[in-house]
Order: structure tokens, then sequence, then C-alpha cells
């Protein structure tokens, strides 16, 4: 069995994630470890050395893009925590802002510490109301206890945290988009480059680190490079939280090695199917990625492994389909979700997200033609690495995948006129 | 030559160089490669949200789809704009953008100007889209007077978003909703004709389907190939471009051109609505002789007999002295030009002024005894530069809307603004620091800045030192103005002018631009040398992003002025008492040139002067309206021996004439403009003039064989070779090189690039003077029985006496009746509700209009404008004139308010 570390404290009978129970669990002691031992600059090669890649879907190296903002000190520099989870199948990060509050905080002081930032935003998703209550009282209780706000623990280090809500727009957790609507705006995706490294809020160098990303720092801090790279496989390493959802006996999130086996995650931790039905499908890394069969269940579930597969590890969200699913009404309900947030900027995706989700819809009603699979594979290529940001890819990739592994169960739907699993009740 | 900011690249397999940051787009578009866009706007960063522009890029052995208006070239590149994958993701996109696409959207050699409709015709994609409609029809939104919404044609390409919000600074569109949802609205979807949006019409100007378009023929119906001439707006003094689409000899529509150096396609309402004029039944199509107590039709030849014969009987009988000739800003350079000539050089008399006199008097007395030329110093393109703006009695959104455009940027990148100004306008809601004064109190204010920016040594020694004179007597003077005195003098927080001064003196450059709250006062003269004194003081001259900019009020006052319009200066504001100068004028014109400087507008139509006057030709000019005090100028006119009044239409001032003569518009003659920033333009002929009108030029040419001194000139460009010999600033300016570029004067030579930015190394009259300049209140201030000031101006959707502006449809819907701005707290106490009518009272006269209860403007004063002849603001003006600029103060006068039942 392997260590928890993230969610270590969860475990803790009656932990609510105070200040006082983070203290007395050894919390905030990354804070003047680094203060004391590591120069900015030593602390982004700690982190890079550490090998911690981003948690948010894009799997980049923390210290890589923190290497990226001007070292320039007169230059205002932000830290934002993207706190916008959103990904279908994807729940880690609210547990770990509603149950652990101070390590987010924690991890967000170190960042900030290491890029030169004074001033850090949280952008929360919206929904998350009581997350927001939770963590506002975390940074009121942190800067009581000089973690954050002027000189924090004597060091002349200033940080102010301020939590942004969001108002309901999966596009606003592209980190672009984010920092749009985090300035008032539309939250529309921005063109890169310039990255937010060199211009992101306000035109000023930025990053933006997803909330498991942060929490990882203060354990880095704590216990090393060597130690985090230990885990995992070389390229991704650490722990990872896997939010399982689906036909399993046991959803929920399981920290584990980035590189277990699904068929472990799965059949061993998530307790296996529901009441032993045949596995049919699974989705690795939350709605965007190319689904996964029965055939690819040895895979790990690393970045580089998902991706041989044919997938990708996404944001950790793992979507177990048993074969009572119909497939067709699986790729209608996801359409129906990128239809419903894109954004509407690119011509692709606002009108091929909507034709995506009218073709499968009828598809699944039985009024399916002969030439909609083929439309379906045509708007799908067509949508694919022509848009400015990825919620294009994210919804023509995963129903390329349906079409490929399942593609005689949408024919079926249409040489049949109906659906065979009589689910088709339209969406 | 090539260098490191140079790129080579390949486009469809033609090799090509271009400099480093240019587009993949504007590469292609050298080498004359069309890609197609819908979504681009030139001037704009690219947000490329519609992918049509996607073409295949190898590089480094790799190969991706790009947007080419988004992405800069790198070397090396190889780009393919008709690869088989870019075209057919291309044709993706149209696909998709067809299957909600009307058809009823007219191609364009049928008259439309649909983008998509083009693109769909180049891909073949009229077979059918595989994707039926899915959007419900849009209700067309036709609440606007002016502009037609049909979102059915709406492609969400955002152009319409970013040109009202990124361009005009407006932000009225926006988009709601998400996704296939999205929908442009304005406001927070209301009907745009109930919206903030102050017709501009940017947004029909880049909407590529129509969705947004003019209501009108343009978009809506099968109108044929329009003929489309580049030329001058009429209306203000921006010299803005615009083309003026012609079918069947009428101008049907007013286009932008996007090649405009002072406006890059941007007009505001009158620019692009406020044609309609042209084409006005009331145009005057023969000349007009008085018989008894009516007007009838005459003949070119007994018109112009009459009018030569009174004028010779006049001098015979009084002297060459006894005839004025006003000039006029509205008329081309080429026409002052000639007017100025037939005063003096056929008539034998320097009576010859023109409206300047009412606006930029004092700027032309001012800046030409501090510098030694007469004009504004900078450009609209060099006021991006600025890092700090100081607007002086300047309505500019309202009166100069695409002067405020660049201001409008400023702001938006943070630039510090300091607006001085009674009233709380737009621009002042942008404001870093708006000081409200009390209406005439401008150079108490202008001293107390330059008190503080001397007591905190934030000016500028070595400039002051190196290029100025007189420092120390202004010194003296400002010394007695500290922030407490001027601020009290003006109604203001002491701090907020401490505030303003540091914000205009550590900010550099500095820009200042300013209008008739500055000049129109008894004190005109005086404060535009305060403003000078500032600039002098910071240095802020000579460079980009400073100087000192009037906004001239008339599409040609600067022209008219730098044509000699004036009593005292021959052309180019040569002197009168030089005899080398007179000597050249002489010999060229083949006459003598009277040397006593002859009498100002408001001197001709003053009570003062009476009599001095027997004859008066009145060209492009509604005085009746325009000057102070009415019932003493209608006197002054009606006491005339000869009124001779030439103009488009029988204006209020035409009918106390004895003899009108129709003449031509700007649309139907070939001349030149020269805007506020001293751009010399070619306006061009579009349409035929109505009935026998006939250009101005003409019409004075034909006077002038009659009085005995033809003057022979086959076009216009003749006019301008003259004009080039005798006048220096004009010497290099030739039709030849206006046929391709606008050129700034000075440009002394053929092969000068004109002057963007004046004073670069040396003023003409050497250094650059200080003036001590004291404040002095207005002629009449408020007492108990006339309590408020007034003060009168301008409004967006008209102009001046509303000849033009009153007679084109779509202008008049948007502003139809005279008002009465008060403040609610006045309005309250007098008992005075929104829409009410109310007398407003001066010791001169009354006039009646609505109430417009407006918190912007500020207890005490009282607002209108003088567009408006059945409520004419200037019955009530007073005629007190600045003693060295001659210019009334229109802006201050003791009144009285009395709220009417009803």
């Amino acid at each position: 069995m392997s260590e928890k570390v993230l969610t270590k404290r969860f475990e803790i009978s009656g932990y609510r994630g105070t200040i006082e129970e983070y203290l007395a669990t050894g919390g905030y002691q990354a804070i003047p470890r680094a203060l004391k031992e590591y120069s900015p600059e030593s602390l982004i090669d700690l982190v890079r050395r550490s090998g911690l890649r981003g948690r948010g879907g894009a799997g980049f190296p923390t210290g890589v893009k923190w290497g990226f903002v001007p070292k320039d000190p007169t230059l205002t520099k932000y830290l934002v925590c993207n706190a916008d989870e959103s990904e279908p199948g994807t729940f880690k990060d609210r547990d770990l802002i509603t149950r652990d509050p101070h390590q987010l905080l924690e991890g967000i002081i170190l960042a900030s510490y290491a890029i030169g930032c004074r001033t850090a935003y949280i952008y929360l998703r919206g929904e998350f109301v009581a997350g927001a209550v939770i963590m506002e009282q975390a940074i009121q209780d942190a800067a009581a206890h000089g973690f954050l706000g002027n000189n924090i623990l004597g060091s002349g280090f200033n940080l102010k945290v301020h939590l942004h809500r969001g108002a309901g727009a999966y596009i606003c957790g592209e980190e672009t988009a984010l920092l749009e609507s985090l300035e008032g705006k539309r939250g529309l995706p921005r063109l890169k480059p310039p990255f937010p490294a060199s211009a992101g809020l306000y035109r000023l160098p930025t990053v933006v680190n997803n909330v498991e990303t942060l929490c990882n720092l203060p354990h880095i801090v704590l216990r090393g490079a060597e130690w985090f790279s230990s885990i995992g496989s070389p390229k991704s390493t650490g722990n990872r939280i896997f939010s399982v959802s689906g036909h399993v006996r046991r959803p929920g999130n399981y920290e584990l090695p980035m590189d277990v086996p699904m068929r472990e995650l799965i059949f061993q931790h998530a307790g296996g199917m529901r009441g032993d039905r045949r596995l049919k499908a699974v989705i690795p890394g939350g709605s965007s990625v190319p689904v996964l069969t029965e055939q690819h269940l040895d895979t790990r579930m690393d970045f580089e492994s998902l991706a041989k597969a044919g997938s990708m590890a996404g944001s950790g969200g793992v979507m177990v389909m048993d074969d009572s699913t119909c497939m067709v009404r699986a790729g209608e309900i996801v359409a129906r979700f990128y239809h419903h947030e894109s954004c509407g900027q690119c011509t692709q995706c606002r009108e091929g997200t909507a034709w995506l989700h009218k073709t499968l819809r009828r598809i699944e009603a039985g009024r399916g033609r002969k030439v909609d699979m083929d439309l379906l594979m045509d708007i799908c290529d067509n949508m694919k690495g022509k848009t400015i940001c990825p919620l294009s890819d994210a919804a023509a990739m995963p129903i390329e995948s349906y079409l490929k592994y399942f593609g005689d169960e949408f024919e079926q739907h249409i040489v049949e006129r109906a659906c065979p699993f009589g689910s088709g009740g339209g969406s | 030559m090539r260098d490191a900011s140079t790129i080579s690249l390949t486009i469809d397999s033609r090799p090509t160089m271009v400099p480093q940051g240019t587009t993949l787009l504007d590469a292609a578009r050298s080498l004359r490669i069309a890609i197609p866009t819908l979504c681009q706007v030139p001037s704009l960063p690219a947000q490329p949200g519609c992918r049509v522009c996607l073409v295949q890029v190898a590089q480094d052995g790799a190969v991706h789809l790009r947007t080419a208006c988004s992405t800069p070239v790198t070397e090396g590149m190889e780009v393919l704009t008709e690869a088989e994958e870019a075209v057919n993701a291309r044709t993706f996109v149209l696909e998709m953008l067809l299957a909600d696409h009307p058809v009823d959207c007219l191609p364009e050699e049928r008259g439309g100007r649909c983008e998509l409709h083009a693109l769909a015709k180049r891909h073949h994609l009229f077979s059918g889209s595989r994707f039926a409609r899915q959007r419900a029809p849009f209700p067309i939104d036709d609440s606007h007077p002016l502009i037609r919404m049909d979102l059915n044609r709406c492609i969400l390409c955002r152009r319409c978003v970013r040109a009202c919000g990124e361009i005009q600074g407006h932000h009225v569109l926006g988009i709601a909703e998400r996704g296939d949802r999205s929908v442009v609205i304005a406001d927070d979807g209301k009907p745009l004709g109930e919206s903030t949006c102050v017709s501009c019409g940017e947004c029909v100007a880049y909407c590529p389907t129509g969705a947004l378009a003019e209501k009108g023929p343009a978009w809506n119906e099968e109108v044929g190939a329009h003929q489309a001439i580049t030329t001058i707006c009429p209306y203000c003094g921006c010299g803005c471009q615009l083309d003026l689409h012609v079918k069947d000899g009428q101008v049907v529509t007013v286009g932008s051109n996007f090649d405009g150096p002072a406006n890059r396609g941007s007009l505001c309402a009158k620019g692009r609505f406020g044609f309609q004029f042209i084409h006005s039944p009331d145009r005057l199509t023969m000349p007009l002789i008085l018989e008894g107590s009516g007007f009838r039709e005459a003949t070119w030849e007994e018109a112009l007999d009459l009018v030569a014969a009174g004028l010779r009987e006049i001098a015979a009988r009084h002297g060459a002295d006894a005839i004025g000739v006003a000039a006029s800003a509205k008329a081309t350079n080429e026409e002052n030009y000639l007017l100025q000539k037939l005063a003096r050089a056929v008539l034998g008399t320097n009576n010859v002024d023109h409206c300047a006199r009412l606006c930029h008097a004092p700027t032309g007395t001012a800046l030409l005894s501090a510098f030694g030329s007469p004009a504004g110093t900078n450009s609209f393109a060099d006021l991006e530069e600025a890092e700090a703006l100081l607007v002086v009695g300047s309505n500019t959104t309202e009166q100069h809307p695409i002067a405020a455009l660049p201001m409008k940027r400023l702001v938006a990148r943070g630039v510090p603004l300091i607006v001085i100004d009674p009233r709380r306008i737009e621009l002042a809601r942008l404001a870093t620091v708006h000081l409200a004064i009390r209406p005439g109190t401008d150079l108490a204010v202008l001293n107390g800045m330059a008190h503080v920016i001397l007591e905190e040594g934030l000016w500028d020694r070595t400039f002051v030192q190196d290029r100025t004179e007189g420092f120390e007597a202004m010194q003296e003077t400002a010394r007695r103005y500290p922030p407490e005195v001027a601020a009290s003098i003006a109604g203001i927080d002491p701090e907020l002018l401490r505030r303003a001064a540091r914000l205009y003196a550590t900010r550099r450059p500095a820009s200042i631009y300013y209008t008739m709250g500055v000049t129109q006062h008894t004190s005109g003269h005086q404060t535009v040398l305060a403003l000078a004194n500032l600039a002098l003081l910071t240095g802020n001259l000579g460079k980009p992003g400073a100087g000192i900019n009037p906004l001239r009020g008339q599409n040609n006052v600067q022209g008219a002025c730098d044509m000699g319009a004036l009593p005292d200066a021959l052309p180019g504001y040569q002197s009168l008492d030089d005899p080398n100068v007179r000597e050249r004028f002489e010999s060229v014109w083949g006459r003598p040139v009277p040397k006593r400087p002859g009498l100002a507008l408001t001197q001709i139509l003053g009570r003062e002067r009476q009599g001095a006057i027997r004859g008066l030709y009145l060209v492009g000019e509604n005085a009746l309206l325009a000057e102070p005090d009415m019932t003493e100028t209608e006197a002054v006119l009606r006491s005339l021996d000869l009124l001779v009044v030439q103009d488009l239409f029988l204006t209020e001032t035409a009918r106390l004439a004895h003899v009108v003569l129709p003449a031509a518009s700007f649309a139907e003659k070939d001349g030149t403009f020269t805007n506020t920033e001293r751009r010399v333009q070619r306006i061009r002929k579009a349409v035929e003039p109505p009935g026998q009108a006939m250009a101005d030029w003409q019409i004075v040419c034909a006077l002038s064989r009659r009085l005995g001194t033809p003057m022979m000139y086959g076009h216009p460009g003749e006019i301008m070779a003259e004009i080039a010999r005798l006048v220096p600033i004009y010497g290099g300016i030739s039709y030849d090189r206006l046929e391709s570029v606008s050129l700034q004067w000075p440009c002394p030579h053929r092969d000068h690039p004109g002057t963007p930015v004046l004073y670069a190394n040396r003023f003409p009259r050497g250094r650059g003077r200080f003036h001590p300049v004291e404040w002095l209140p207005p002629d009449e201030v408020p007492d108990s029985d006339f309590p408020f000031v007034l003060t009168t101006g301008r409004t967006l959707f008209q102009y001046h006496t509303g000849t033009m502006s009153r007679r084109s449809d779509g202008l008049h819907l948007l502003e139809p009746e005279p008002y009465i701005e008060v403040n609610p707290i006045d309005a309250d106490r007098l008992g005075a509700r929104e829409g009410q009518k109310v007398a407003v009272v001066t010791r001169r006269g009354q006039i009646v209009a609505k109430t417009r209860v407006e918190a912007g403007t500020p207890p005490g004063v009282i607002f209108t404008t003088f567009h408006f002849s059945e409520a004419p603001a200037n019955r009530l003006t007073n005629p007190a004139l600045d003693p060295v600029a001659l210019i009334p103060e229109f802006k201050v006068c003791a009144a009285r308010l009395e709220p009417l039942n009803g």
C-alpha cells in the first residue's frame, strides 16, 4: 500500500482542516523552511528537480513554467490558483479545498515566494459555495497567524491572497479565459503566445497552477525532490488523486502513485465493477479525453502510458462504464456538455459542438442517417487543432474515440432506427 | 539591403522578404495573395475567431495550420495558402456559417457587400451546406433611426463589438450568451434605438454581412454598382476621409475609407449619416433677387451684374473700405484664397474675414505671439505617444468625436487625463482629474498650475533656458496665483488643482487640447497664452505626444485662416506691412494690395461700427444665427445697402439679402480642405450641383470679371499652383502630390514630406515667448436679476446653425429640438420638470425651449446649443469682444430662467 501524502490528513478522524489542526499535524512547516533555506531561484530548481507536473490536465512541468517568469524585480507578478474545477468526472480539488484548505494556502505561499509574487488569486469555481466559505476563513486565519500579509515570519516577504469566485463557465478553467474573467471580462481564451508567464493577468507575468499541483509543494519542500521523484514513473512523478466514478462499487477520490495500473485503480481501490458486470469503457482523464476499453486495463495511469494507449491523463477523472451503457448516449451527453460550454469565439467550436450534439441526439433517437457517421468524423476532424483553445479538441476527441471503438453500436442505432439499449430519450 | 529585422519566407512558393513582426496575412497581401478573412480588424490586434484565414505553414520539418491574421512571419517559413488541408478547414468553416446565413443577402455584383457570400462563391459552396439552419429567426431590430440590426445575417465575427469598444471606445455592443447561442446585443440587451448607442456607425463600417447596416438601400435592395469617390467630411475640423457612394448621380451612402490619415476609417454620426443635405429639396438652384417683399429667380448674368453694380456704386460713393467680404470656413482653400484676393486685389479692401473670428481667433493671435505661427503643433497619430493629456474647454467626444478616439485609447491604457470644463462631460467622466471650474475662470486655473509647477520645481529648466524668453515676467505673474487663490476663483479644490499640475508637468510628453471653452471669452487671447506658457514651461513642444492643439470647429477653418481670409494678414500669415511680401503679391496679382488692416467680422456685424460697411458679400455663413446678440446682428444686416449671400440654402441670413447666389456643396466640387492638424487633403467632385448652382470659386471668378479684374482659372488645381507660389508654408503642395497623400504644412518645397510636429528645433519667431497673463472676470457676471451663467455649445448630432445637419433626416431624428440643460438642484428650486418649457432671459432677449435636467451641468449654470433657429441661443449672448482677438464672449453671460406652463 502506497503512502498517502495529499490526502493524508483526510484520514485523521474528525479533521476539519482548521488552522489549529493543520498546525498540530505538521502544517505550515514548509514556509519557514523555504524562507530560510531556499532562495526563490533554488526553490524553483527544487520543484524542477522533483519532476512535478501540472495536475490540471496538460501536465506541464511546474518548475519549468515558473522558470519562464521574468526575474525583473520591478515587474509585478501574479500567481493564480486555478480552482475552477469543472471537468466532468473530476472532483479532487473540491476535496483538497474543503477538507484541507491550509495545505493549498501553504502551496500558494511557496509558489508566490518562488516567482516573486506579492498578490495571488484563487479563482474558485462558482458552485463551490462551501469551498468559498472555508477558503475565506482559511485566508483570514493564515493572515492572523502571520503566514500571509506583510513581512511573513520576519522574512521581508509580503503576500496577499484574494479569493475570486467564478460565475459558472467551464471555459474559465482554461487559464487564459480564467485570466480574462478575473480581469472582469467575458471568459474568452486568449491567443497564445504570449503565454501567461510573460503576459498574463493585466498583461503582467503570471503563473496559473492547479490546486493539486500547489498542494504538493509543502511536501516537496519538507521531504525533498528525490523523495518526490522516487514515486511514480520517471517522467510522471509523485502521487496523483484519481477521481473514480461510474459503474464501480466504491466511487471516490484515490491518491495513488502516478503510474498505478488502471486495473489496480478500478478493481482494487474502487472495488471493481458494480454488480460484477463487464467493463465496457473507461474515460481515464476527464470527459475531454478519448475513451479506452477493456483491452487497455493494464495501462498505467501516468502521462506517457495513457498517451501511448491513445488517450490522456488529463485531470485524473476516471469514468468507468459497464456493458449496460449505450455509447451513443454517452457521446450525446458529453457532446451536450461541450455544446453548452463552448465560448463561441471560434467558428469550428461554436458551430461544431452544436452539430455534434445535434447529430448524436438524432442517432440516439433513432433518426440517424447513414451519412451521419461520416459527418461526425468530418466534424471532429475539422474541430481538432484549428482553434484558439483546446475546448474544440476536447469536444471532438472523445466522440472520435467512441466511433473508433464502438462504431458498430452507432451503426446499429442507425440501421435499427432505435437505441438498442432503449435509452434514446434525448437530451 | 537585408538586416536582422527582415524575414525571408515563401508564400505559395514565391519568395518574399518582409519586416519582422509582419503577419502572414500582410506578407501575403504584399504579394497580392488574398487570404480570406472574416473577423480581422486591421487596426487591432488579431483575435482570430472566425478561423477562415487558416493556411498551411511548414517550418523546420513540421507542418501546421495557422491563422494568417495572427501569425507573425518567421525565417524560412513555407506557407501554402491553398494547401488542401487549409482549404478544407476553411471550407468547413464557411459551410458552418452558411447554414445559418439567409440567402436573401446580396452578392457583390448586385450591389451587396456580403463578404461571406463572396467567400462562399470563391469556395464553390452554393450547392448547399450539409448543415441545416438551426437558429430560430431573430426579429429585425428596427428601433434605431439610422441603423438596422438583422441578426439573421450575423456570423458572430465580433468586428462590430471590437469597432464599438476598441476603436470608438463606446462599448455599447457586446455578446450575450455563449457558444452557438451567442448573440450581439446593445448594452444589456436593449433595442439598439433605446441603447446608449451614439450612432457613429463604426459597427456598420466593419460588419461583413450587413447584419448591422445603415437603413436605406445600400444593404437592403438591389442597387447595382456604386461608384465610390474619396473625399473629406464637411462637418468639423477633424478632416476625416470618407467615400461618397454614388449611384445615378445621387449620393446613396457614406462609406469608411480606411486609408484616411486623420481618421483611419472611423467616422461620427455626422460624417456617416449627415449627407442627405446634399440632395435636400431646399437647395438653392437659381440666383434670387429681392423684389418688393419677396425673392424672384434670376439668371446668373442678371444677379452678378446687379452685385457688381452694387459693389461698384458703394466703392464709388463710400470708398472700397465700405465693402466687406465674409469668406467661409466651409469653402475650400482655393475658394478662400480667391475671396480674399477678390477683396484685396479686385475690390481694394482688407475687410475680409470669416467665422474663425467666432471660434479660434485667440488661437491665431496668441500662438502667433508665443511661437510665431498660429496653428496646432501636433497630429492625432502622435497623441498616442502622450504620457499625460490636458483637455481644456473641449467637449471632444461630442464636438470632435474622431479626435476623441486617440484620447479614449490613452485613457484605456492608463494615461492620466486632466479635464478642465465646467460641465461633467463624457471626457470628464473618464478623467483622472476633472476641474469643474466656474465658466470664465480657466485663466486663473492655468496660472495656478504654472504656480505649482514653478513652486515644486517641476519645470524643464533646459528647455526654458535654451528655447524661450520672457520667463521672469511670467514667473512674476504666476506667483500671484497660488493654488488656494486660483481654486477659490474657479470654485474648485486646490488639492485637485495641484494634482492636475503635477500630472501634467511630470508625465512627459504631455499634450494639451482645447477648444471654444478657452477661446470664446473676452479673455480668450490671454487664456491661450496661459496654455502656451504651460507648454513652454514643461518643454512640451516640438516632440510627438506633446504640444498645444486647438481643435478646429469647421472642416476648413484652418485653411480659411491659412489662405488669408483675415483682415490683418496676407495668405500664409504673411504681414501686410512687409514691403517684400506686398511686392510679391502685387507682382503676381497685378494689382496693389491695400495696406490698412481691415475690419473683423464681429466689427463688421457689430453695432459699434454700424455704417462703416455699406455692402457685404457673405459666403457660406449663417451670420444671423452664428453671431452674438442676434437682435443687433439683424439690425446691422438690415441696414446694409447691399447684402449678397452665397450659400447652399436660403438660410435665415440669406432671407435678409438683396441677392442670393446658389453655391455648390462639398460633394459637387474639387478642392482642398486643411484640417486641424494642418493636413491639406483633396476633396473630389462626386455629383453635379443642383440646378444652376456653381462652385464658390467659379462664382468668384465670374464676379471678378464683372468688376473689371478678371480672375481666370480652369480648375482649382491652378489656384493651388498660385497659392504654392505665394504662400511659403504651402510651397510644396500641388494636386499631383495630393492625389496620393495628404501633406501637413509647413511644406515649403516639392520634395518636402510635410511637418507632422511643429517646432522640433526652433520656433518661427526664434525663441518661444512666455507672456504674463492676468485673470479678469467675464464681461457679464450673474447678479440678482440674472442669477445664472448661460454657456453655449454644440451637441453631437447637430452642427452649428443646423443648415446641413437639420436637413439630414437621420441626424435630425436623433436631436430634433432645442433644449436647455439645467442642474437638478436648480430645476427643483425653480419647479422646472424634465421636458417642461422654460424661458431663458438675458439683457438682450429671450428664447423658449424644453428643460433637460442634467446633473453634468453644475448648479448656477445653464447650457444650450446654437443649432436651432426656433430658439436661437445667440439672441441671448453677449457681444462683448476680446480686445485682441475680437472674439465674442459666447461662453458666459448672465441669464435668468422662467419655467412656463405646459
